[in-house]
Parts: C-alpha cells; structure tokens; sequence
C-alpha cells in the first residue's frame, strides 16, 4: 500500500480530539495487516499484529495519536457570526484569514476574520488579534440563519489540502501526529516481510492534545511489557536554536531522558547504527508531553522510549515535515522488533 | 428541595474534611438506597441495584467545598493562612471564616495596594487577645470554610458551596424519585474535588462503571459584562460538551440530548474553556469509561454568594431520573 | 556514614542507578526481597507473608541535576535543568559531567566587563554554558554525549550546631531514614519503596504503590525551610531544629487526617519535638500513592532543609534523628493495634 498517499488522506480529514470516529476509520480500512482489531471505550484503535515466540509471548505497544487540535463553537453572534475557543493549543495569531470547515449539521465552509486593518484604532495593528476578537463568518446574513446549521459546541477544523515541496518535503495540517500513525503503517508493512517473537499492538490513540488521554486508557487496557511512542519533535527553523530542534531529513529523533527506558534507548540507537538508519539524539529534560509520558506509569509501570518524526510550524495548517523521515522511523520500529526476543524484554525490570 | 438545598449548603466540607456532609446526605438516602458505604478517600457511595441486565452508572456530586487552612498563629494571636481548592482574592477580605467547632473569624489585609494583594498579605482574625488564647480555639493544620448563611429569593437562591452540594442536592432527590431504575446506579458523593478531582478518581476506580456522569455546577455568562459564555440562570440544566478535564464522549452528549428532548427538559449545551469536574478523572479510569456532566448554571462560582436557579436544579433532577431509566445499548 | 555516603552519589531522574545500587548495598541483610520495576524503583519487603497491616515507607533516590542539550563549536556545553532549578543558584559553581564523569565550571562574564545594568539582572539557564577545558565542539564530543547529566559536586559536611550540609537531601535524607527503619524487628509487612523521577512530576511513586498495595504510606521526605533571614515567620514553612515536620496539606495531597492526628499525639505522648509544615507549596510522591487504585491512607513525615534545589542544602540532625524516633515508635504502635485489619 502507498502510505504517503494514505497519510495525504488522513492529514486532509477532520478528527478534533474527542471526535476522531472519521480518522478511526480510515485507518481501521486501510490496516489490511493486522490479526485482530479493537476500538476501546474512549475510542483508541487497537490494532494486533502476532509474534511468533512461544507463549507467553512478550507485548508491545506502539502508539501515535490520531487528533489533532481543532476548534469549538461557544456562541452564535447576530448576523451569524460564530465566536470559538480551542481544543489543544492554538498560538492566536495563526488563525486569521484561515478557511474553516465548521461541523454543523453539514460540513460548511467558514472563513475566520476579524476587523480590518482599516478601521482599527491606531497602535492596534502592532498587536496580535485576540481569540476572543476573532469569529468565524459562515456567509449567512442572520442569526437565525446560522443556528440551523451550527450549535453551541459544534467543532471546528482548519480546511487545508497537502501541498508539496521540494524534494521529500509535505505541508499541511495534522500531521502532529498523523506523521506518526503513517510511520506506524510503515513499520508494519516492512515487519510483516520478517519474523518477529513478540505480539505487537499498533494503537492510533484520541485525546493526545488534551492531555495525553488516550494513551492512559489504551495502556491500561494491553498492559504492554515495551511501549514506544512516536510524535512529531520541533524540526530545524531559523528562529529557534539547534539545542531545541531536530534537523528535517536526519531520520527520527530518538529521545533521552526519564521518560525513556536505558536499555531500550541503547538498543534503538544500537539498532540504527547496525541498519545504517540515520537518527538525532532529542535529549528531554522536561519529559511531559507525548504518549510516551502517560504509557511509562501505567499500573506496574512500562519501559518506554520515543521517537519523533522532525516537524517545522508545529501547530499550524502548514506543519511541515519530510516524508523520509516517517520512512526511516518506520524502519527503524521494525528493524527493532524483528530483534527483540523474551530474554530482552524481560531485563527490562532488572536494574 | 429548597430545605435539602438549605441543609446541605450550610454543613462543614472543605476538601478532606467532608464527614460531616456525607453523614447528613446519609442521614437524607438510606431508607431510599439498597446499599450505602464509605472508601479510603471518604466518598460516600449509595447504591440502587436495578435490573440485572442493566448497565453500571456513576453519578458523582462532590461534597467538599472551598475554604481556608491555617498555617500560622502569631503573638498577637492572627492567623494566617493558605486557600484550600481555587479562591479568589478578591472573595476573601471582610469575608468571615467558621472553623469546625464554630469559631468565627474575620479575613482583613496588612497595609497594600489591591493590585499587589496576595495571600500571605491577609490573616485571619479570630478575636483572641493573644497567641495562646488563639492556640486554644484553632491548630495551624485546621480548615475552614467561608461562613453564609442560605438565602431563598424565591427562583432564585444564593448561598456558600452550592459548587456542589446543589449538585449533591440534585442526586437525593434522584435518589427519592428513582423507583426500580433499568440500570445498576452508583450515586458517589465524592471528596477533594475541588483540589483535583481526587475523590472521583479512586471511587471510579472502584466501581469500573459503563458510563459517568458528573453533576457539578457551571458558570454563566447572563450578567452585566460577563464573561462569553452562552449558559444563564434559568433556561435549563446545562449539557457539558467541554471543560479542561473532559471532551464528553459525543454518544454520552447525544444520550442525554435526546434524552431531555424526548422528556421536554429544558436544557442548553455549555462549553467551558477552564475548569473541571469530577467525570475528568472518571473518564480516564482503567481501559476507559464514557462520561459527561450535568451542570447546574451558578453565578459567583466560588464566591461565598453563588446563586443558581431552582428551575434548573430541578431540570438537572430531571435528567438523572430519565438517564437512569434508560436502556444504554448503544454503550456496548 | 549513611547520609554522606547518599549523598555524594549522583541520581538525577531516571538515572538513579547509583544511588539504588548503594541502597541495595545497605539493606540487602535486612530484609526478605528486593526488586526493580520497568521504571527503576527499588521495592524492598520485610516479612512479605505476615499477618498484619501492609505499611509502605517511601522515599525518593532521585535529585535535580542538569542535562546537556546541546554542544557549543567552542565545546562549552549548554544545559537545561531537569527538575525545579532556580538558575540563579548555577552560576560560579563546578560540577561533574557525563558517564565519564569529567570536571566541568559553570562559567559567566566577569564583573569587571559587565555593564551596571547587567549586574541587577539574573542569568537566564539559555546564558549560562559549562566549560570542561576542551580545545572545541569535537574534543568535547569525545567525553560527552547529548543527554548526559552534569551535577553539582558538593562534599557532605557537619558545620554549626549539629548541622549537616551536602546537596540532595532532598531526598536522601529520606532514603537514610527509611534504611534505618528496616532494621526494625517488626511483625507485620513492612515494604520499602524506593522511588525514581519524584523530581520531574511525582513518576514512579504511584507505579510502586500498585505493585504493593499497601493499607497505609508514610511519605518521608527532605522539606524547604525558609527560617531565614529576610522572611517573615508566616511563610517559614519549617524551622530547622523544631524537630521533623507533618504535612496536612500541600498541592498535590491533604494527607489522611486520623493518620495526622496520631502522628501528632504520639510525638507528644514520647515527648519528641514535632512542627506542622506550614505551607501548601509544592508536593510529594504521597499524592501518587494516595489516588493508587482505590486510594491509600497517606501521611508525609519531612526533614527541614534549608536551600533545597541547590548545591548545597543544610539540615540539623536532631530533625533527622527525631524524623527517626517518631516513624519507628509508630511502626511498634502499629503492632499492638487490633483494629487495623
């Protein structure tokens, strides 16, 4: 299967944490490789591909979050402007001038606006707009207009097609971190032309940008002996220093730090090294964050690491990433588990 | 309702402190409940078991409210203090404080400006002339809570810690219209919500529910310059799509929409930007449980004065009763 | 000496290796089991098949400390703290750097070319850098790795009146406590959880408590006192020599009020000196291990420490001893009890 354009796909659909029904289904249609498939209580897709080991076999997770961050309707102005607030962190001053699709009765085409320069005081166009000054102009003339289609807590997502750039390069919205569920689709497709001893659960996990929720849930409910986390890392842009980024086109970042298990790390980068992957080292003082912050202290506690695919503007409509990337940090996932046997997995409890 | 209002809003409960909250709503359920019993944490759980085939229902009302702890007596006999669960500032000067054994006090501040008020600026006077005379009245480590009596306005009503005990007044009277409900109900009177949903999140733990449902209080936006927010007194009991803690699963909103549709329940959806309840913490419990919120629209939301509306209260009793009686299928 | 052998080893969240070796080293006679999680806690059981209430002592190995995130072309090595560090403390200070565990300063202009303004400013952690004498970004490469730990390197000492000073008593002093209490001859489960990565969000303290289920948790632990000059005595917190201090409330635990009172009577009952901390700042791994599962009763039981998050902290060793006292008279209490079960 062509992952990259299955990526375009899932990039250019709607799923705003809580509601990634639309995303879960594309992906469940597309996995064609798994043994058996789940959705849980809170909607992660579970997806299980078989080890070849001896029972018990050894368990792990990888996961990457489906959701994206998206916006909520909060009020229906007259004239049948709708004012909104925000699911997931939305830096403000991005959002002017952005086309919407608002999740009403129908999906409709919004454009978000605010006063224009004109007629805004002077020393005004210094500052940013505020969220509470922008609302979304649905094109109806009234009110009334308006609440037919579209209610209070209706969601919001920006409407953006994938563009691409030179070389490998992709923009577009949600790849944060759809990049990671593409890079979950590329592990398996190499995994299932090798033997591997251990059960592997993929999991596109809800609720990454509200809290890292999906993955408390899902972790729970596969009690996983390894866990692997791939998101999206800040990639190498002018206006932020090399110690905080990770280069475009090096391969995944892997990342060190207490949320990252010692023997798990010194494999993967062991595991690089042998297969010539390229990778950076992404060291995390701070570790919360990603999936792999809430995995590592589900009920007796897993081993976990993370990888990240590097990503420019991150939280935009133009986050920006290199396809390449996603196909190394796949390879790199399944190079991994193709080498990883019980006696391994079961050190990991052993300091 | 108003008398159940009354009581429960003029009882001691700062957060850790709730016994004696959950020994009246005890006193209020047991005869309408097959089982009643206390965990850990102190949250009171009563349970109806309804048919056998039904599906397991947490509904969570907290019990603690906001208050005050001390942290030092002085020579003279002032207390200062440290703020229990999200006060704000501006709530606490001339406000007056009751201790458990009914020791009243005054808050007032030092010398300052307002803009650069802060906590430790303010101390508690109790009236003692000296620092034992203090010592024999409060212990630094003791709670307290802000002291108001109830006020019935006729639709209306104002009192402290309606945030929650409206809601806990909303489940006893659940609790007395409920006869022999479809499902298997879990009404838990939870503790500590107010200093991070604490009490909700090892009850739910528990109880491994199907669905939870919280009913707490939300804010509104229907007063002079408030605010956006599309929630005011009166128009209903209010669907939570959104706080800080919880996205309600869209099938648990889509239940309880229907629901008062069908039932003609007056209702409105609220979005809130900030905050949480206590179906945060339930949601996130084990592998997962649906779980939103009924929320009574308050104003003044912690504030010594917060008002809700009777019609509302009675709108969210309403809803609970329809939601216990309803087959849960599409839960599956 | 236990408390200077703790804290002269480094363990910085998710790298306590060897402060859990060392601890292994000194309980090994003293109890039943020993062993490690996936997340590195160190769980010790005395009497694992006794009758009688589980009791669950925790204390955390981990310290702040510094990772390197990034290597300069002139080889000075940039750095974020990992844990709560004020960077004001940093500067003009030496540490020990990476696995290879090589010297390293923490440098920063000096006065004399500083402009007056600049001077009244404090340091930000992106203006500050260590310099391990290294030629430039390759040699510096060779000894260091992205992701290594600096620490600061400060020797254990006992100054003043029966004070000691060292770095990470927070929450060493813990540790050393909780090894003493497991000579204790004891009748009932007594189990030992020594924690990682408390420093970084209270981590590893709840993954311990679902492996031991305990029925009840003393949380011992290193507490800011600010008994100092320039604060008034309202927000003291604790006070170093009044004896160890009994949480009621800090930001992420109101510990179990019955277990509170008790502490507090039986301190007086034994005439051991004993303060309230009182502040509601900060928070312990007691707030993990409190919502574990169904919930714990918990109780936190504190060391005052002056300049906690620093090189250098100081605590008097009464409080110490007197932490000692308090915990190991309850744990015989808890023996003659019939009600517990």
């Amino acid at each position: 299967m062509d992952v990259k354009h299955f990526l375009r796909n899932l990039s250019e659909s709607s799923g705003v944490s809580g509601y990634e029904q639309n995303i879960t289904e594309q992906i469940s249609t597309a996995c064609t490789w798994a043994d058996d498939m789940r959705r849980d209580k809170l909607g992660n897709l579970i997806m299980l591909k078989r080890g070849e080991g001896t029972k018990p076999k050894k368990k792990i997770m990888l996961a990457a979050h489906m959701d994206e961050i998206g916006l909520i309707i909060t009020k229906v102005e007259k004239g049948g402007f709708l004012r909104f607030g925000t699911i997931g962190g939305f830096d403000q001053r991005v959002l002017l001038g952005q086309e919407v699709i608002v999740h009403g009765k129908t999906p409709s085409l919004g454009i978000i606006g605010a006063k224009p320069p004109h007629v805004q005081a002077h020393g005004e166009q210094n500052k940013a707009v505020k969220l509470e000054d922008l609302f979304i102009d649905l094109g109806y003339d009234t009110k009334e207009d308006a609440e037919k289609l579209v209610r209070i807590g209706d969601l919001v997502t920006l409407k953006r097609e994938v563009i691409d750039l030179q070389s490998s390069l992709l923009a577009g919205k949600a790849f944060d971190d759809r990049a990671g569920v593409a890079a979950i689709f590329e592990c398996f497709q190499i995994l299932s032309t090798l033997h591997h001893e251990v059960d592997v659960y993929g999991v596109a996990t809800v609720q990454e940008e509200v809290g890292l929720r999906g993955a408390v849930t899902s972790t729970y409910g596969i009690v996983p002996d390894l866990g692997i986390a791939i998101d999206v890392s800040f990639g190498d842009q002018p206006d932020l220093r090399e110690s905080e980024t990770i280069k475009l086109g090096n391969g995944p970042g892997i990342a060190i730090g207490p949320h990252v298990h010692p023997k798990v790390y010194d494999r993967m980068v062991k595991t690089a090294k042998e297969w010539n992957i390229k990778y950076s080292l992404d060291p995390s003082p701070s570790p919360g964050g990603t999936d792999a912050y809430a995995i590592q202290v589900v009920q007796a506690g897993v081993a976990t690491i993370l990888l990240s695919v590097p990503l420019r503007y991150m939280h935009t409509s133009i986050e920006t990433i290199d396809y390449d990337d996603v196909k190394s940090t796949g390879k790199l996932m399944a190079m991994f588990i193709a080498g990883l046997n019980n006696e391994f997995v079961e050190g990991l409890t052993c300091f | 309702m108003k008398e159940t209002i009354r009581q429960l809003t003029e009882a001691f409960g700062p957060s850790g402190y709730e016994t004696e909250v959950t020994s009246l709503i005890k006193t209020m359920i047991t005869d309408f409940v097959d089982e009643i019993k206390t965990d850990v944490l102190g949250n009171l759980i009563a349970i109806k078991k309804g048919a056998s085939n039904g599906h397991k229902i947490m509904f969570a009302a907290h019990t603690d409210e906001i208050g005050v702890v001390v942290t030092h007596i002085d020579k003279e006999g002032f207390l200062r203090f440290a703020t229990v669960g999200g006060v704000g500032i501006s709530t606490l000067v001339g406000n007056r404080v009751r201790f458990p054994n009914g020791i009243i006090g005054v808050i007032y501040h030092e010398k300052a400006d307002w803009k650069d008020l802060k906590i430790d600026k303010l101390y508690i006077d109790i009236g003692a002339e000296s620092k034992e005379e203090a010592m024999e009245q409060v212990k630094i480590g003791e709670f307290g809570i802000f002291h108001r009596e109830f006020c019935d306005l006729g639709n209306r009503l104002i009192a402290k810690s309606m945030d929650d005990r409206v809601g806990c007044a909303v489940l006893v009277e659940a609790i007395k219209k409920i006869k022999e409900p479809r499902n298997a109900l879990y009404f838990v009177f939870t503790t500590q919500e107010e200093v991070g949903l604490r009490g909700a999140r090892t009850a739910a733990y528990d109880l491994e529910p199907d669905l939870g449902i919280a009913v707490d209080v939300t804010i509104t936006g229907d007063m002079p310059e408030a605010r956006r927010m599309e929630v005011s007194l009166g128009k209903g009991a209010a669907i939570k799509v959104k706080d800080s803690s919880l996205i309600v699963h869209p099938k648990v909103k889509q239940i309880l929409m229907d629901l008062a549709e069908k039932n003609k329940i007056p209702y409105q959806m609220e979005v809130l930007e900030f905050g949480g309840t206590d179906a945060g913490a339930i949601h996130l419990t084990r592998s997962g449980v649906p779980s939103g919120a009924i929320s009574i629209p308050t104003r003044y939301v912690h504030s010594p004065s917060e008002m809700i509306d009777i019609r509302d209260v009675e709108a969210s009793v309403d809803l609970v009763v329809a939601l216990a009686n309803k087959e849960l299928n599409e839960l599956n | 000496m236990l408390l200077a052998q703790l804290t002269e080893v480094n363990g910085a969240p998710g790298q306590e290796g060897e402060v859990r070796n060392l601890i292994r080293e000194q309980i090994e006679p003293f109890v039943d089991e020993i062993k490690t999680d996936a997340l590195g806690n160190l769980i010790a059981i005395k009497n694992p098949r006794a009758i009688g209430p589980k009791v669950m002592l925790a204390a955390h190995m981990d310290e702040v400390a510094l990772m390197i995130v990034g290597i300069k072309n002139n080889g000075m090595l940039e750095f974020r703290p990992i844990g709560g560090i004020d960077p004001r403390v940093l500067v003009a200070k030496t540490v020990i750097v990476g696995k290879k565990k090589i010297n390293g300063v923490i440098g920063a202009k000096p006065i004399h070319l500083q402009r007056p303004d600049e001077r009244e400013k404090a340091l930000s952690i992106q203006e500050l850098y260590i310099d391990m004498g290294v030629k430039d970004k390759e040699e510096a490469k060779r000894l260091v790795s992205l992701g290594e730990i600096a620490y600061f390197t400060t020797k254990y000492e006992e100054f003043g009146e029966g004070k000691v000073k060292a770095k990470a008593l927070d929450d060493r002093v813990g540790c050393a406590l909780a090894i003493r209490l497991l000579q204790e001859d004891l009748s009932f489960p007594l189990i030992a959880a020594f924690t990682v990565q408390e420093e970084v969000g209270l981590r590893g303290a709840g993954v311990a408590t679902y492996q031991i289920k305990p029925d009840l948790a003393l949380i011992l632990e290193g507490t800011t006192a600010s008994d100092v000059p320039g604060t008034d005595e309202h927000k003291h917190a604790t006070s170093l020599g009044k004896g160890p201090a009994i949480t009621f409330m800090d930001r992420a635990v109101i510990t179990h009020p019955p277990l509170v009172k008790e502490l507090f009577a039986l301190a007086n009952e034994k005439n051991i000196p004993v303060q309230a901390r009182r502040n509601t700042a900060g928070g312990t791994d007691a707030g993990q291990i409190q919502l574990t599962e169904s919930g714990t009763k918990v109780a936190v039981i504190a060391v005052p420490c002056r300049y906690i998050h620093s090189p250098a902290s100081v605590m008097s060793k009464k409080d110490y001893d007197g932490a000692y006292e308090l915990i190991k008279h309850y744990l015989r209490c808890l023996e003659e009890r019939e009600d517990f079960q």
